[in-house]
């Protein structure tokens, strides 16, 4: 009973960017994920008050099936925006996918994530659309993009809930696998 | 369920409370939340004011301190014990319990929500990390290990149920434990992992094996209770006997995660 539900942490300045993803709901033709993008809790992650999920409580525990969303902040409207890049389509358990969320529209501008898939699992992240609307912006977005895709490379693999290393600093944590599990709320 | 990150003691604790939340473990985890700020009141060294502080130097007694500081100095006495010294609570001559105050804290925490009844829940304070119970019926808690080479990757997962797991390293803040005995940086590993009963002694055993290096292979595996895993800066890594048996991939060819 693996709960399918993918949640990845990218920090860009005040930026805090989740993606729900169930895999077995995407097929060659299925609905792609959303992405989702949280409220401006970047800068003040753990501050009491904050709009975060620092303290997110679900009450749903147990149900592998409907839980997938709690705790991750609304999905905007689904429309269209489905850039289903379709990879190869053959054996349903090797068929190389991409799939494209929704873009969407954050304070700090439009964010887009792509997924790849083969066998119905993940093999990559990447996101196709940050905001860059200034250098420094492009250069966080630089570091914060590889950092998310490893991260969540091996949270995926190893199905994880918890990450014991040295200590990190209050700053360390934000980019920390940690810091995504504890968003992810899985 | 119930999460909430806090940030405290230059690091954040993170909370999972693998429950329904109820106004009772909400309450509980208020206290959990407030003790640690507690903590870091009394036993800060970066706070000129604290009890620790001003005890180091000597304008108070350990009589005008919380009762809390008398424990965690015993506890630093008898981890310096066990360790042949490699622990010590005045590392650079001065008074300083860091290097178990995190994991004692976190203990301790855990234990508050025990007592709310919260059986199954983990508590990470800036990568020590107490697992009480299990993830979910019939599924241990999964704990991965950070690759203190690799940034983001996992050098082990510890699978296990009413654990602590500990790990000391280089990897964020660089060299910073001193071999007590030599007095210079500890370099030979790049992060020592202590699994055991009580985070307390566990982030005591990681924090004195970082500092003796290579031979905390033997004397971790010689401790009844502790199994031990550490990477090399080489990328090698070592285990003592017990370990695989919360780590069964590490005893494969490879014991990196995929």
């Amino acid at each position: 009973m693996r709960r399918a539900v993918l949640a990845v942490l990218a920090t860009v300045v005040g930026l805090v960017l989740l993606l729900s993803f169930k895999p077995h709901d995407v097929g060659p033709a299925g609905a792609p994920p959303a992405a989702v993008a949280g409220g401006g809790t970047g800068g003040t992650l753990g501050a009491p008050g904050g709009r975060g999920r620092d303290h997110a409580e679900d009450g749903d525990r147990g149900d592998d099936e409907d839980d997938d969303d709690d705790g991750v902040l609304p999905r905007p409207g689904a429309t269209g925006g489905t850039g289903t890049a379709g990879g190869d389509t053959g054996t349903a358990g090797k068929a190389g996918q991409v799939v494209t969320g929704d873009a969407v529209d954050t304070r700090w501008g439009p964010v887009q994530v792509r997924i790849s898939l083969s066998g119905g699992k993940i093999t990559g992240v990447d996101a196709v659309v940050v905001p860059d609307a200034n250098r420094r912006d492009r250069e966080i977005n630089r570091v914060a993009v590889p950092i998310l895709d490893a991260e969540t490379l091996a949270a995926q693999s190893a199905q994880i809930d918890t990450v014991s290393g040295a200590t990190y600093t209050s700053e360390g944590y934000i980019g920390s696998l940690q810091s995504a599990l504890d968003r992810a709320g899985r | 369920m119930i999460r909430h990150a806090e940030h405290v003691m230059g690091t954040v604790f993170s909370f999972d409370v693998r429950h329904q939340s109820t106004s009772a473990l909400r309450a509980a985890l208020a206290g959990a939340v407030g003790w640690l700020h507690r903590v870091d009141e009394v036993f800060s060294t970066y706070r000129p004011g604290s009890h620790v502080s001003r005890l180091g130097r000597g304008e108070i007694d350990l009589a005008d301190c919380p009762a809390e500081v008398g424990e965690v100095l015993d506890l630093c006495a008898a981890a310096s014990a066990a360790s042949g010294g490699c622990f010590t609570a005045t590392p650079g001559g001065r008074l300083d319990p860091s290097g178990l105050v995190k994991g004692w804290a976190v203990e301790r925490a855990s234990a508050m929500l025990r007592a709310a009844g919260a059986t199954c829940h983990a508590v990470n304070g800036g990568g020590d990390v107490r697992l009480s119970g299990e993830a979910a019926p019939g599924r241990p808690w999964r704990t991965g290990i950070a690759d203190p080479l690799r940034p983001g990757g996992l050098a082990a997962v510890v699978s296990g149920r009413d654990l602590a797991v500990a790990t000391s390293g280089v990897a964020e803040r660089g060299a910073h434990v001193l071999d007590p005995r030599s007095g210079r940086p500890a370099s030979e590993l790049a992060s020592v992992t202590v699994v055991a009963a009580d985070l307390a002694w566990a982030d005591a055993l990681a924090t004195a094996a970082l500092a003796m290096g290579d031979q905390a292979r033997e004397w971790l595996a010689g401790l009844p209770g502790v199994a031990a895993f550490a990477v090399l800066p080489s990328g090698g890594r070592w285990w003592t006997p017990d370990f695989p048996r919360y780590a069964p991939e590490v005893a494969g060819r490879s014991c990196a995660i995929p």
